[in-house]
């Protein structure tokens, strides 16, 4: 009875701040449209819940309570706090776009000589002004999800990032998303990006908390296409305040002989959930796609993957390690669909859940769904604690508890990392990897 | 990798087209009105003389059914069941008091002799002495929706053994009955469950005592006969401590046009050191070539190792039904306690198959092993649907599943729904598809000899289930064993 009269009135809420946002979000006519729909369709399910299968394992009426009200742009003090954060999580030879408290901020992003073929605007320039192709294309995404379709309803701002036909870029594109404001509010962003034909990149995006930033929430979402003969290498750090929640939806279109090499890792916000689709819509592409959640506390990180091989001879792999420590939970929902006719398919799933203590909480659900008879698809998971031998062995030579722990968390984390094809980014993962192990000791 | 021709040919040959078991018996029936209502509940109590309380329990499901909603999460789809169409009670029309083997109608005998299920006790009758240790298989009969045989039952009646329709159980041995019966799936559990406990009308229990050894196979072998009727038979098979009883279940049905429906439930519950081996040869009709009529097989079955050291394991061959929904599991509560799922699934024509296990590890040091093969042919859609779980409480937990699809032909489906839940850290769970690492020292060992990674992986595979498979009262055992030794090339998932 509870449940339901708060349900009630946190929907309440939400529709009164989405019916005062309104008129203030960028877009009007279609757009303005479009993000009436999308409220509509959350509305009517509000914050899913375990009774939907697709969030089981992540009850966000449980773990959120409610969707907070959207944050102010920042002010003076919010952006020379981001920048301070920023500036200690800079990485070296990127091009840096930062949003703060879901807006675009310019002073702290490096615009300035932009390689021939790269175009970069803002989210809400495309909406208030942009090409309506571009503008269907930022509405596409299936409302039928309750968090995509608030994000669609609530967007403010984010980055839309085109890359010309036959350009590979050199220097990676870092979308930063800095939480600044010291309420507690939500953000809501969404970035998109475009690679024509033959084209190249890599884009890391990280999820970081300026001094001050608490209990906040961040609801973005990617779109992604890559043109045929194209590749992205993506890096994705989740490393919120720990009493953040992060929802990221993620939608990947690929043509053919396109190439997808995804990597992400959360090892901040109490409750973050990663939801992504993969699409092949061209006949020869490969994705590789590899996950690492690092968890202690009373963290909950869900990864849920959908693998869509619409189309023959594709190839996709996925790597999942999750190391769950204190009471934390850690889900992974994978789920690879060979549609009929996508012959030659390819697809392999592996997750691996390493329990670190008794009151730790692992759940995998890897799904196949194959209608072609000609394929190869596996899957596997396993859960365990680290294994005693092993642990006695390091212990023999030396080492403290600790430390062989650690060692070995790294080795079944690194199975995952090693995907990362920059060295720079691959060590960088790595350090930040290291600097969760040793605030464990 | 596609199947290779032998594989596809194999699976041919057990086409939905020959369906051999689709005779139809004629004899007398005895049958309620159609439809379901507290009338027909106190009906089939009152056909069946049963005491109060079971007519109580009756209706509590009954009116507990009424509130509930038919569950859509699986993925079968067919037309909605219109539960008042049906008839909930059918019984051969007695001629007079049965009194033994000899007086039963001859046409039923006949039918179970077509089958190849010796009812009669022949050697017995006609003192046939047998050498030491041979097979020997008890038969419960159950037609319709009653029990019409129940072989050797003085010579289980000497070991202790009580094997007798749950309908005369109620009657003679209520102690147990309402001590265990809705224990391990109460009432409320599921629509499909809830609906059987109102009107379950026969079906067969079990209970070896303490430090019995079961001296014979016990077998139960259900024919759905009567058209637009719904069988709803209920099983209770008790392993008090020290216990051991291998129990098989057979099932067939006539060919019709119009789907039947079979929604039966059973429960298994051993004490300290029991053990329990219950396999199935699920042979519905399946329906015709053009996916017109065959059954509705909405099943659940669960086990419950309540005891310390108790063993529970399921071993299932489905081959036939419109529509499997059936998903045996095991309770793993007591310590060191032991649950097995082994399936084969083939699905041809329009078939379609949901099945699956649940393994919910509550004791310390539980052990589970779940080893699934489904074969999707023709336009059949074919899914593995289970789950593992261990409690928090549940240290040393350990589970090995292994599930393998094959696809044949490209307009079939093969599915894979696992969920895996861990809620401790000593708990080691291990889900694979890869047919290559079902156990790799083993399979070195076979490769080392000379046999072919197939080979060796089909080796493994047959010693899981071998000794089960031959255990089989009927013909199709040795279809089945051929049907597990399909190479397991094209595996996908």
């Amino acid at each position: 009875m509870n449940v339901a009269v708060a349900k009630k009135e946190t929907g309440r809420a939400l529709s009164d701040s989405f019916a005062i946002a309104r008129d203030r979000l960028p877009g009007s006519g279609k757009v303005a449209e479009a993000r009436s729909a999308a409220f509509a369709a959350f509305d009517r399910v509000g914050l899913p819940n375990r009774r939907i299968e697709d969030w089981k394992y992540t009850d966000l009426r449980a773990l959120l309570r409610e969707v907070l009200p959207p944050a102010p742009a920042p002010d003076a003090a919010a952006l020379s706090r981001a920048a301070e954060a920023v500036r200690l999580r800079a990485i070296k030879g990127v091009r840096r776009l930062v949003l703060v408290d879901g807006v675009f901020a310019a002073k702290l992003s490096e615009l300035g000589g932009l390689e021939k073929g790269l175009a970069v605007r803002t989210l809400r320039d495309v909406l208030e002004a942009g090409d309506a192709a571009l503008q269907a294309q930022l509405l596409a995404p299936d409302n039928s999800n309750p968090m995509v379709a608030l994000n669609s309803a609530m967007m403010t701002d984010g980055v839309v990032v085109e890359i010309a036909d036959g350009v590979v870029l050199k220097q990676p594109l870092h979308v930063v998303h800095v939480a600044s404001g010291t309420a507690p509010t939500a953000r809501f962003t969404r970035s998109l990006l475009r690679l024509g034909k033959a084209a190249g990149a890599t884009l890391v995006e990280s999820y970081i908390a300026a001094d001050g930033a608490r209990a906040y929430q961040v609801h973005d979402s990617l779109l992604v296409t890559i043109g045929d003969h194209s590749r992205l290498d993506h890096v994705r750090l989740v490393e919120d305040s720990d009493d953040a929640a992060n929802i990221c939806s993620v939608v990947v279109t690929l043509g053919a002989r396109a190439h997808l090499n995804t990597f992400g890792m959360a090892s901040g916000a109490a409750v973050s959930r990663y939801q992504a689709t993969i699409a092949f819509a061209g006949e020869h592409s490969r994705v590789e796609t590899n996950g690492v959640n690092l968890l202690n506390g009373r963290q909950h990180a869900d990864t849920t993957m959908v693998m869509d091989h619409a189309v023959p001879n594709c190839a996709s792999r996925e790597v999942f390690r999750a190391v769950v420590d204190d009471r934390a939970h850690s889900v992974f929902q994978g789920r690879i669909i060979v549609r009929p006719h996508a012959q030659k398919t390819d697809a392999k799933m592996m997750t691996r859940a390493l329990l670190l203590s008794d009151e730790a909480e692992a759940d995998n659900k890897p799904e196949l769904e194959i209608f072609a008879d000609d394929v190869t698809c596996g899957h596997g998971a396993t859960t365990g604690a680290l294994d005693e031998s092993l642990l006695f062995y390091l212990r023999a030579r030396g080492l403290s508890e600790k430390e062989a722990q650690a060692l070995l968390i790294q080795a079944f984390v690194g199975e995952a990392i090693e995907s990362i094809v920059s060295d720079e980014l691959r060590e960088l993962v790595v350090a930040a990897a290291r600097r969760w192990l040793e605030a464990r000791q | 990798m596609p199947a290779v021709q032998e594989t596809v040919d194999r699976v041919k040959r057990i086409d939905v087209d020959q369906y051999r078991y689709g005779f139809e018996t004629l004899i007398e029936s005895d049958k309620a009105p159609k439809g379901l209502s507290e009338d027909t509940v106190r009906f089939i109590s009152a056909k069946k003389n049963e005491p109060a309380w079971m007519l109580e329990w009756r209706l509590e499901a009954f009116r507990r059914w009424l509130t509930m909603t038919e569950p859509t999460w699986a993925r079968v789809n067919y037309p909605k069941i219109d539960y008042q169409d049906l008839y909930y009670y059918s019984a051969p029309k007695p001629k007079k008091q049965i009194g033994s083997l000899d007086e039963i109608d001859p046409e039923i005998l006949k039918t179970y002799e077509k089958l190849g299920i010796p009812l009669r006790e022949v050697e017995v009758l006609e003192g046939v002495v047998r050498p030491e240790g041979e097979r020997r298989i008890a038969v419960d009969a159950v037609f319709d929706s009653v029990s019409v045989a129940t072989t050797f039952q003085k010579e289980l009646k000497a070991a202790g053994v009580i094997f007798m329709p749950i309908s005369e159980a109620i009657r003679e041995h209520p102690e147990l009955v309402q001590k265990y019966l809705g224990t391990v799936v109460p009432t409320s559990d599921n629509y499909f469950a809830t609906l059987n406990s109102a009107v379950f009308s026969d079906g067969s229990f079990v209970y070896v005592p303490p430090g019995v050894r079961c001296p014979m196979e016990l077998s139960t072998y259900f024919r759905i006969n009567e058209r637009n009727t719904g069988q709803f038979e209920r099983t209770l098979i008790i392993a008090d401590k020290g216990a051991y009883v291998s129990y098989l279940e057979g099932c067939t049905a006539p060919q019709r046009d119009e789907n039947q429906l079979h929604a039966a439930v059973v429960e298994l519950v051993t004490h300290d050191d029991a053990e329990i081996k219950y396999s199935t040869v699920q042979n519905w009709y399946p329906g015709n070539s053009e996916g017109v009529g065959g059954i509705y097989n909405f099943v659940t079955k669960r086990g419950d190792c309540r005891g310390n050291n108790s063993k529970i394991s399921w071993t299932q061959v489905e081959t036939g039904s419109a529509i499997t929904w059936k998903y045996p599991s095991c309770i793993l509560r007591g310590d060191n306690s032991r649950g097995e799922f082994y399936s084969i699934a083939i699905s041809n024509g329009h078939q379609q198959v949901d099945s699956g296990t649940k393994m919910i590890h509550l004791g310390k040091n539980t052990t589970s092993r779940i080893i699934s093969k489904g074969i999707a042919a023709g336009v059949s859609q074919n899914t593995y649907r289970g789950l593992v779980t261990a409690h928090r409480k549940a240290t040393g937990a350990r589970n090995f599943t292994a599930c393998d699809s094959l696809l044949i032909g490209d307009k079939c489906g093969a599915h894979t729904v696992p969920y895996v839940e861990a809620k401790n850290s000593s708990a080691t769970f291990e889900h694979e598809a890869t047919t290559s690492k079902i156990s790799e020292d083993v399979l070195f060992y076979c490769v080392q000899r000379g046999l072919s990674q197939e080979e060796a992986v089909g080796l493994v595979v047959n010693g899981f289930v071998k000794d089960v498979l031959q255990q089989l009262p009927m013909e199709f055992a040795v279809e089945a064993q051929k049907l597990i030794s399909i190479s397991l090339e094209g595996s996908v998932g």
